[in-house]
């Protein structure tokens, strides 16, 4: 590290001769996309965060400050230690600037204790917990696409208003699912309905009759779904087989991704509410990211997690060229100092607690008869600010939060 | 509503209901893998990933080909006890003379390379596998809506289980294979081609873990690593029942799986570990198995 | 082991290339190394000297990581206190499992301890204190001694080096003492040694519980190099695992389930990014040790070693 740093500085002087120069390890900027390829997530993240990635820095140039970008990945298929040890090894001989996308809060997390320790770069956009911004939070950490606290704030706030007053959850068993469930149940709480109980089912799961009879017998209007990806896909589709909701209870989908929708089909999802930090179908520059992204990936329209890549991304490069360094702390700070303003965040702004807020969105699944074609799937009920969407500043534990 | 210990009859009834549900699936396994350890005297650690290879297969033909449900049924077992046979010939047939260990660990790395190569092939996030449109729907039982699919599994199970039980112990193929199981040697001497039934026997096994796999293709989705678990709580159900016990491992089969239904209601966390508590009492208390004979 | 024999100079020549090793090789990778060599090691006891295969060692290993991982974070110890902790309870958790389990042999044996370590795999996956499938991450490795700030990489692997070391010496000292030498008298011929008046089962006992605490110190190692422990290190496939680098390397020597953990680790590392690759390529392995050399690395390179007189 310091022979690097010695070379780094002489080769610099022989250069610039005084002037001022760009600082970039091994004269070039690397960006590490850690992901899950294979597992539950593939299909919300996976394959189609490298291809995000890959399109931010062609739209980038390919170059920052002349120096070429260069991207790898890896599978960390949803394990902490698998997640952390490959973390370690491209921070360390790898010569990895940022680590992107990292889906799954066990593997986010595990990332995170490596990359504040080294004061590297993590940019999340898949994982989903809030503590993230709170206690685990790091001055050269992201949190980007969306978290559980906009997710309870969104859909569980609509449904409560709309009378579904006792809830049932049926929990993922780890740090994401509890943490969904508590922020949901929060938000069911203020709002005067009650909670029922919950079951915890093991990560990742393929059978959920024995919960959902739980969920039955609880006798509460609404089970709540506090998982993702597939966990969610079985659980509704087995909730249907076993005539749960021909009994008349309704599932809520806590987190649900426009490609849990289109495996689900529209005949099985539709009228579900949901929140979502991006949808393909907004406005011209959406649309046009999008129509580029499924070119690519054999027709998928991206989710928000794929879209939330692409920004965060482009993000960073921009800040590592405004920096004139890829050195960690020099770029997040810059990351904070600089506005988003892509197609995925309009006035999008960074806060010190590493949580990017920009603006959510309340959408419902259309029937199959509204659907005009393929992806044609939400309708979008209602705008949520940024600033009511994530927890605010004053709530949280984050420590470099001053007070 | 009724209640028994402070439980609704009608969640008790239900999770005991899909507790049966599960047990069939491990009579079937636990059948097959208790029938290859008496005869081969090889704990067969692939048996889980010859149950998923059932279930890929049906759903390769259904992608594929378009052959529906019935059809996998019949082809599925064939193809992977075809599968299995060549695995037998060429590669277990050379450790009978040695200790059984190694039976344990060459299956146990079959088991990892052909999991490997279908997640390397498939992901691991599952493909679906509809129900077929004769099975589709359910029945109101009053406590619980049942799936008729899941009702299905169950006849199935019990169905094979007895007439496998049937073939072996009322017939004459069946005579010979116990009389191996007891003395191969005696029994070869007496003209019979024990290498060849051995080779059968153990594609009957296999066998029977796929057509397992293709029944559970619909209610669990096609998955790489749907076998990698079970076959550890598949092999306790047989400890249990005593290896090589054939009725053993079937009666075991589907009483652990009420047991596990039961542990669903009381204490849901510990459902998944109930079966090992059992094995390690069991194993104290009577180490023969519940069923088994040697000591 | 007092003379210079050609062992000895092996050995030293060894200790000399792990002294230098992290200035060429990746120090984390090396640790690695040394901690899963230490656990097959550990491990081998049991197999190689007593004839018993254990299809539950993560349990030790894995536990000890959680332990050593929890009192390091929550309580603040230092790490040889953590690591102290790891192990003491591996121990107490192998003394306990061993009392049950050596009542079986043979293939009983192994599912016996499978069971076992499946009931600690679902008291891993429910306990508050191991968070789960978060793991406990982030786990300070600390000062040792209070003097020593092994968040230094070097500090950290010259650590791990010298117990690593220590420990490979000890188990050699108890495979080669009168206590070792009843134990190859059980795995030979167990009736002979019950009818010359040993009371087996307390040998196995001892070795079980010997085994269950040398792998709780590979485990306890592991989660201050990575400063992470989870459930990985408890599940039955890190069992496997540990069956494999012992046979690959060869069952019942000193030196092969280091060299086997080793390569297994390489491929590992070296696969890391192409998922499930390193699962065939371990399973394939597996059929092949099983199917021609049951003997492993060392037992194949041994012979050969000898004829050339390089060792006695």
């Amino acid at each position: 590290m310091i022979m690097k740093r010695l070379m780094l500085s002489a080769a610099a002087l022989a250069l610039s001769a005084g002037v001022a120069q760009a600082q970039y390890s091994d004269n070039k900027v690397k960006i590490g996309i850690l992901t899950d390829l294979s597992g539950t997530y593939s299909d919300l993240a996976g394959k189609g965060t490298i291809v995000a990635a890959q399109m931010a820095i062609e739209d980038f140039g390919g170059k920052v400050n002349g120096l070429p970008i260069e991207l790898v990945s890896a599978d960390h298929q949803n394990k902490a230690d698998i997640a952390s040890s490959i973390a370690r090894k491209w921070y360390d001989t790898e010569g990895v600037d940022a680590i992107a996308e990292l889906v799954t809060t066990a593997a986010a997390i595990a990332v995170r204790e490596v990359a504040k320790e080294k004061g590297k770069i993590d940019l999340n956009s898949g994982a989903a917990s809030t503590p993230l911004t709170n206690d685990k939070c790091s001055p050269t950490g992201f949190h980007w696409t969306y978290d559980t606290y906009a997710m309870a704030a969104g859909t569980a706030n609509a449904v409560v208003k709309s009378g579904g007053k006792s809830w049932f959850f049926l929990t993922a068993d780890y740090a994401f699912g509890h943490n969904l469930q508590a922020q949901t149940e929060r938000v069911v709480k203020a709002n005067g309905g009650e909670v029922k109980g919950s079951v915890r089912h093991p990560f990742p799961n393929a059978d959920f009759s024995s919960f959902l009879l739980q969920a039955q017998s609880s006798g509460a209007q609404i089970i709540g779904l506090a998982n993702a990806g597939a966990d969610t896909i079985n659980a509704i589709k087995q909730a249907k087989e076993f005539g749960i909701t021909q009994g008349g209870q309704k599932l809520a989908g806590l987190l649900v991704f426009i490609t849990d929708v289109n495996s689900l089909g529209l005949e099985t999802a539709q009228g579900m509410v949901l929140t979502t930090g991006f949808y393909w179908d907004m406005d011209e520059g959406t649309r046009a990211f999008s129509k580029r992204f499924a070119e690519r990936m054999n027709g998928k329209m991206p989710s928000m997690v794929q879209a939330g890549v692409y920004s965060q991304v482009t993000h960073y490069l921009k800040a590592a060229a405004a920096a004139k360094t890829d050195e960690g702390i020099k770029v997040a700070d810059k990351m904070r100092e600089l506005p988003i303003q892509d197609f995925f965040a309009k006035n999008g702004k960074i806060r010190a607690d590493g949580r990017m807020v920009h603006d959510m969105y309340l959408a419902q699944v259309k029937a199959p008869a509204e659907s005009k074609g393929p992806w044609d799937y939400y309708k979008i009920m209602r705008t949520i600010p940024g600033d009511e969407a994530f927890q605010p500043l004053a709530e949280s534990t984050c420590p470099l939060v001053k007070k | 509503m009724m209640t028994i210990f402070g439980i609704p009859t009608q969640a008790l009834f239900g999770q005991l209901l899909l507790g049966l549900i599960n047990g069939a699936f491990y009579a079937m396994l636990s059948l097959g893998l208790a029938l290859i350890f008496g005869l081969l005297n090889i704990v067969n650690f692939s048996h889980g990933a010859l149950y998923m290879m059932g279930a890929f297969v049906a759903w390769l033909l259904l992608t594929y080909l378009g052959a529906g449900y019935w059809l996998a049924l019949i082809i599925a077992p064939l193809a992977v006890a075809v599968f299995g046979i060549i695995c037998e010939r060429f590669l277990l047939s050379r450790l009978y003379k040695l200790d059984h260990l190694y039976g344990l660990l060459l299956t146990f790395g079959l088991a990892l390379v052909i999991e490997g190569l279908f997640r390397q092939l498939y992901g691991i996030s599952g493909m679906p596998y509809a129900v077929p449109k004769e099975l589709q729907g359910g029945w109101n039982l009053g406590f619980m809506y049942l799936p008729i699919y899941r009702g299905w599994v169950v006849v199935a199970s019990l169905v094979l289980c007895l007439g496998s039980w049937l073939l072996i112990e009322k017939t004459k193929l069946g005579a010979y294979l116990r009389a191996a199981t007891e003395n191969a040697t005696l029994v070869q001497a007496f003209g019979i081609n024990v290498p060849m039934m051995v080779t059968l026997t153990y594609g009957f096994g296999v066998a029977l873990a796929a057509i397992a796999g293709v029944l559970a293709a619909p209610i669990y989705s096609v998955n790489p690593l749907m076998g990698s678990n079970l076959i550890i709580v598949v092999f306790a159900v047989v400890v249990i029942g005593g290896m090589g016990s054939i009725l053993g491992a079937v009666i075991t089969g589907f009483l652990l799986g009420l047991v596990e239904g039961l542990t669903k209601v009381f204490y849901p966390e510990a459902a998944s570990t109930v079966i090992f508590v059992v094995m390690a009492i069991v194993l104290l208390i009577k180490p023969a198995g519940l069923f088994g004979k040697r000591s | 082991m007092n003379r210079l024999t050609p062992q000895v100079i092996l050995v030293l020549a060894l200790i000399a290339a792990a002294i230098v090793a992290p200035f060429g090789v990746y120090p984390i990778f090396l640790m690695k190394g040394l901690c899963f060599g230490l656990f097959a090691a550990a491990f081998n006891l049991l197999l190689g000297y007593v004839g018993l295969l254990s299809f539950g060692h993560a349990m030790f290993f894995g536990f000890s990581a959680y332990i050593t991982a929890h009192t390091a974070k929550e309580w603040g110890l230092t790490p040889e206190l953590a690591i102290l902790a790891g192990v003491a309870v591996a121990t107490l958790l192998g003394a306990a499992a061993g009392w049950l389990a050596i009542r079986r042999s043979g293939i009983y044996f192994a599912m016996v301890t499978l069971a076992f370590s499946q009931m600690m795999y679902f008291v891993a996956v429910q306990a508050p204190f191991t968070h789960g499938e978060d793991g406990i991450q982030g786990v300070p490795r600390g000062h040792l001694f209070g003097l020593i700030d092994l968040s230094d990489t070097f500090a950290m692997y010259y650590f791990v080096l010298a117990v690593f070391v220590a420990s490979l010496l000890f188990i050699n000292r108890v495979v080669t003492s009168p206590f070792g030498q009843v134990l190859k008298a059980i795995r030979d011929n167990e009736p002979r040694a019950i009818s010359l008046g040993y009371q087996v089962d307390r040998y196995k006992l001892l070795a079980f519980t010997l085994s269950a605490g040398l792998a709780g110190l590979a485990g306890s190692l592991k989660s201050l190099v990575f400063q992470l422990a989870s459930l990985a290190d408890v599940h039955w496939h890190a069992s496997g695992e540990v069956v494999l680098m012992t046979l690959l390397g060869g069952v019942g020597t000193i030196f092969g389930p280091t060299a086997g953990a080793f390569l297994v680790v390489a491929i590992q590392n070296y696969f890391s990014e192409a998922g499930s690759w390193v699962t065939i390529i371990q399973g394939m392995i597996f059929v092949v040790c099983v199917l021609l050399f049951r003997s492993g690395m060392i037992g194949v390179l041994a012979p050969w070693l000898k004829r050339r007189g390089l060792t006695g």
